[in-house]
C-alpha cells in the first residue's frame, strides 16, 4: 500500500506547482531555483483512499551542498517515501533526466510526472513518453501541474498501481557496465549492490559506509577502476556521471522532437538580450526598482487608498462607535473599543491598498523569472560587500515579509555568507513597516510623499550593503564560495499565481491585524490606561506604559524624538512593526478622532514631530531589530542564540546611529527647515563615493587557478 | 585556456574540471563533463558572472569557477 508519496526533482521542475494542485495546498510557488527550502507535508484523496504528499526542496543530484538540498536528499535516503513522484521539466528534460538516473538507480520505486508538457506543446514540439518509459523501466506521465492537465490521471495511476516495476534497464556502455558488475562480485554487498559498485568507483573506499574490505580486495579493486580509467580515458569521479548523460543524450535524441523547444529559447533570448544587457542591465534593474516604489506610494497608490481610508474611518469606525453610544456602554468599554481596538488596527489596515501594490509587483517579479537575473547582475557588486548574488533573492523576499526572506537564505551554500545575509535582510523594509512611512510621510512630506518612502526604501537597501562591508571580516572571512545558478526561462506570470501570491500576502496582513493586533491594542490600552494599581488613569502619562515610556525615552532625545508615547510605540514595534503605528494612534487617540470626524492623528503628530524629526523615526522604524517572529525565525535558522543576538544589536545600534546622525545632520544643514530632496541628494554622493571606494580596492583574493594542466588531469595535453 | 577566457559568443569543448575543488561534483552533476559543448552567451555588467548554455539551459557562474575548467575552443 502507498502511504507516502515524496515528490522530487531538480529545482524549478515545478514540484510545488504540482504539490498545490494534488493536495490543494497554497505553498510558494516561483520562478526561480530554490523557492522552497523545507520539506512540507500534504494529503490528497483518491476515491476513498488518502495518501501523504511531500513536497521538497529541488536538488540536481543526490549530492548535496547546500542546506534545503541536504533536507531533499535526507528525505529521499531514509525509508519513509514509498514512492517517489519524479517532476521532469520537459523542457530541460536532459539535465533533469540525470537526477531521474539517479533516482531510479537508488532502487526506489519511481514515476515520473513529465510536467510543463505544456509549454512543449505549445512550441509546436512533441515528446514520446511510452518510448520514453520503456527506455528508463519506469512510467512516465506527461503532466502540466500549472495548468491542471493530466493531474488525475497521474493521481490515479500512481495510487492504483500496485508498485511500479523496479528497474532493469541498464544505462551504461559495454565496458562500464563489466567494470561494474566485476566490482560488485569483488565487493559482494546484499544490500543495493549496484549502488555500492558506483559509489565506489565515483570515490573509492570512503563512500562504503560500514561494509569493511580486505587489503588485499582493496588493491584488486583499485586495479580494476585503473583499468576503467584507462580504457574510457576520463577521471574515475567523471565516468559514471558521463555515461549517465551519454545515456539521456540517446533517450532524448530517441523520444524529443526537438527543432520546436527552440522558439521558446528564443523568447527568452531576446528578453535576456536587453535585460542582462552589459550597458542596460544596471538601469533596467534600478528602473523596475523605481517603478515599483512609485507604482506603490505614488498618486496610484494614493488615489486608491484615499477611497479605502474613508471606508474604515468615516464608514466603520463611525459606524461602530455610533453604534456603542446608541446602546450606551460604559466609558471604559466604549474607550477599549473606540480607542483600543478600532484606533489601533484600523489606522493600520488603511494602508492595504499600498501594501496590496506591493505585493503584487512583488509577485509579478517573482514569477516572471527576474529574481535569477537580478542575482546574476549585482553578483559581482554584492561581493564587494561580502555578500553574493544569492544574498539577492532573500533582500527582494524581503520587502514583503523578513521572515520568509530569512528562510530564503537557506540556499547560500557558505554558512558564513548565509549567516551576513542574514544579519542584513533585516534592512529591507517589509510590508509591516509601511503603514508607518505611510502615516509619518502623510503628515509632513505630503508634497513628497512617495519620494520619501522611496528614500527610505533605498536607505535600508544601502546600510544593508554597506554592513556587510563593515561585518564581512567578522563574519565571513575572505572565503570565496561559488554562485552555480541556473537562469530558467522568462515565463508569462499567470493570473491565478499572481492573484494567489498576492492574496496570501493580503490575508497573512489582515489576519494579522485581526489576531496580534487586536491583542496587542487591547494591551496596550490597558497599559496607557492603568496605573501600577490598577487604577484608570485620566492622564495617560501616569499609567503604566507612561513610567516605562519615561524612563527610556531620554535615549531617542538625540535623535528628535524624545516623547514618552514615540518610545513606547517603538516597544510595541517588536511585537509587530505595524503596532508602533497602532501604538501611536492609541496613545494620540486616533479612534476617538475617527470615529467623531474631527481631525486626524496626523495633527496630533505634528505637535510632537518635525519633518526632520519624523524623518529620523521612519529611519529608526526601518533599521532596529525586526519583529519577534523574525527575530524566532533568525534564532531557529542561525542555530545560535549568540549570532542572533549579535545581530540585533547590531541592527538597534546601526538604528540609533543612523537617526542620530539624520537628525543632527538635518539639524545642522538648515537650521529647522529642511526639504526631503536635500537628504536624497547627501544619499546618493554617500552611495556613489561608497561603491567607488568599495570598486577600485584592490581584491586581495588569491585565485587558485589550476596552475599546470598536469596537475589538473591528463586529458589535458590534448590542446 | 579556461573557460574564463573564452569570450562571449565563441563556443568551446570542456577538457577537464579542476580536481582540488569541491565545486567539481557540482558541475559534472549538472552536465559539465568532458567533451560536452559550451556556449558562453555574455557576461554580467561588470564582467563577472558570466552565463553559459550547457545542454540546453542557461547556467551563470563565476569567472572564479570558469577558471576551473580546461576548455579548448570549437
Ligand atoms: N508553463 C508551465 N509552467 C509551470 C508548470 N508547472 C510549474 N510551472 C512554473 O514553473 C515555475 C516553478 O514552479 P515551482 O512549483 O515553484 O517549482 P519547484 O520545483 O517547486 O521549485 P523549487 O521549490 O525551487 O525547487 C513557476 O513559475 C511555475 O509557475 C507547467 O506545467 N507549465
Ligand atoms: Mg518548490
Amino acid at each position: 500500500m502507498i502511504k507516502n508519496i515524496a515528490l522530487a526533482g531538480n529545482p524549478n521542475s515545478g514540484k510545488t506547482t504540482l504539490f498545490n494542485a494534488l493536495t490543494g495546498s497554497k505553498q510558494y510557488v516561483g520562478n526561480w531555483p530554490g523557492v522552497t527550502v523545507e520539506k512540507k507535508i500534504g494529503t490528497a484523496r483518491v476515491g476513498n483512499k488518502t495518501v501523504n504528499i511531500v513536497d521538497l526542496p529541488g536538488i540536481y543530484s543526490l549530492a548535496t551542498y547546500s542546506m534545503e538540498e541536504l533536507v531533499a536528499r535526507e528525505y529521499l535516503e531514509s525509508d519513509e517515501p514509498d514512492l517517489i513522484l519524479n517532476i521532469v521539466d520537459a523542457t530541460n528534460i536532459e539535465r533533469n533526466l540525470f537526477f531521474t538516473l539517479q533516482l531510479i538507480e537508488s532502487g526506489k520505486p519511481v514515476v515520473i510526472a513529465l510536467n510543463m508538457i505544456d509549454a512543449v506543446e505549445s512550441s509546436g514540439g512533441s515528446i514520446d513518453t511510452a518510448l520514453m518509459s520503456e527506455l528508463l523501466g519506469v512510467p512516465v506521465y506527461p503532466v502540466s501541474a500549472s495548468k491542471n492537465k493530466g493531474i488525475d490521471a497521474l493521481l490515479e495511476a500512481i495510487t492504483n498501481d500496485k508498485n511500479p516495476d523496479i528497474s532493469t534497464v541498464n544505462f551504461y556502455s559495454k565496458n562500464v557496465l563489466s567494470a561494474i558488475e566485476s566490482i560488485e562480485t569483488v565487493l559482494s554487498i546484499d544490500k543495493s549492490p549496484r549502488l555500492h559498485a558506483i559509489n565506489y568507483i565515483e570515490d573509492g573506499e570512503k563512500k562504503l559506509e560500514g561494509h569493511e574490505i580486505s587489503k588485499q580486495t582493496a588493491g584488486m579493486l583499485e586495479d580494476m577502476v585503473q583499468k576503467l580509467t584507462k580504457s574510457v580515458g576520463m577521471d574515475r569521479d567523471m565516468i559514471i556521471s558521463d555515461e549517465k548523460y551519454k545515456f539521456i543524450t540517446g533517450v532524448v535524441d530517441k523520444c524529443v522532437t526537438k527543432n520546436n523547444m527552440y522558439h521558446k529559447t528564443t523568447m527568452t533570448e531576446k528578453i535576456d538580450r536587453v535585460v542582462t544587457n552589459r550597458i542596460l542591465a544596471i538601469p533596467i534593474f534600478l528602473g523596475v526598482v523605481l517603478i515599483m516604489f512609485s507604482v506603490a506610494f505614488g498618486s496610484f497608490g494614493s488615489f486608491i487608498k484615499g477611497h479605502f481610508e474613508f471606508l474604515i474611518n468615516d464608514v466603520i469606525i463611525e459606524g461602530i462607535a455610533n453604534f456603542l453610544t446608541s446602546i450606551h456602554v460604559s466609558d471604559w468599554a466604549y474607550s477599549l473599543v473606540v480607542d483600543g481596538i478600532l484606533g489601533g488596527v484600523g489606522s493600520v489596515l488603511s494602508f492595504l491598498p499600498e501594501i496590496a501594490i506591493l505585493f503584487l509587483l512583488l509577485s509579478i517579479l517573482e514569477d516572471s523569472g527576474y529574481m535569477a537575473r537580478a542575482a546574476f547582475i549585482t553578483d559581482r557588486m554584492l561581493r564587494k560587500f561580502g555578500l553574493s548574488g544569492r544574498s539577492f533573492i532573500p533582500m527582494i523576499i524581503g520587502f514583503g515579509c523578513t521572515v520568509p526572506a530569512l528562510m530564503a537564505t537557506r540556499t547560500l551554500e557558505n554558512e558564513k555568507d548565509r549567516r551576513l545575509t542574514m544579519i542584513i535582510t533585516p534592512f529591507m523594509s517589509c510590508g509591516a513597516r509601511l503603514p508607518v512611512y505611510a502615516l509619518f510621510t502623510a503628515a509632513f512630506f505630503v508634497q513628497n510623499q512617495s519620494l520619501v518612502i522611496f528614500s527610505i526604501y533605498i536607505l535600508g537597501i544601502v546600510i544593508a550593503i554597506l554592513s556587510g562591508l563593515i561585518l564581512k571580516r567578522f563574519v565571513t572571512g575572505d572565503t570565496v564560495s561559488g554562485f552555480l545558478m541556473e537562469l530558467p526561462e522568462y515565463r508569462f506570470p499567470t493570473l491565478k499565481n499572481l492573484w494567489r501570491h498576492t492574496w496570501e500576502r493580503i490575508k497573512g496582513f489582515i489576519v494579522k491585524a485581526g489576531t496580534i493586533l487586536v491583542a496587542a491594542s487591547i494591551v496596550i490600552w490597558f497599559l496607557q490606561s492603568f496605573n501600577l494599581n490598577l487604577k484608570m488613569v485620566s492622564d495617560s502619562s501616569e499609567s503604566i506604559f507612561g513610567n516605562i515610556g519615561k524612563l527610556i525615552a531620554p535615549v531617542f532625545i538625540p535623535l528628535g524624538f524624545g516623547e514618552w508615547k514615540v518610545a513606547v510605540s517603538l516597544l510595541t514595534g517588536f511585537v509587530a512593526k505595524e503596532a508602533v503605528v497602532g501604538t501611536l494612534s492609541i496613545l494620540y487617540g486616533a479612534g476617538e478622532a475617527a470615529a467623531s470626524g474631527a481631525v486626524d492623528i496626523t495633527a496630533a503628530l505634528s505637535q510632537v514631530f518635525t519633518p526632520l524629526s519624523a524623518y529620523s523615526f521612519m529611519t529608526f522604524t526601518l533599521l532596529y531589530m525586526p519583529c519577534v517572529a523574525a527575530f524566532a525565525t533568525m534564532r531557529r535558522e542561525m542555530n545560535s542564540w549568540k549570532w542572533t543576538l549579535i545581530a540585533v544589536c547590531y541592527q538597534t545600534a546601526v538604528a540609533w546611529i543612523v537617526s542620530f546622525l539624520v537628525y543632527q545632520i538635518g539639524g545642522l544643514m538648515v537650521k529647522g527647515i529642511i526639504t526631503a530632496d536635500m537628504i536624497i541628494a547627501a544619499l546618493a554622493v554617500l552611495i556613489v563615493v561608497l561603491s567607488l571606494i568599495a570598486y577600485f580596492k584592490p581584491s586581495k583574493r588569491k585565485k587558485n587557478k589550476c596552475a599546470s594542466c598536469g596537475a589538473c588531469c591528463n586529458s589535458c595535453d590534448r590542446k | 585556456m579556461t573557460l574564463s577566457d573564452v569570450k562571449p559568443g565563441e563556443k568551446c569543448k570542456i577538457l577537464c574540471i579542476d580536481k582540488t575543488n569541491i565545486i567539481r561534483k557540482r558541475l559534472i552533476d549538472m552536465g559539465l563533463t568532458t567533451g560536452t559543448e559550451i556556449y558562453v552567451r555574455k557576461y554580467a555588467p561588470f564582467g563577472d558572472p558570466i552565463e553559459i548554455t550547457v545542454r540546453g539551459y542557461e547556467l551563470s557562474l563565476r569567472k572564479f569557477e570558469a577558471s576551473l575548467i580546461q576548455v579548448c575552443l570549437s
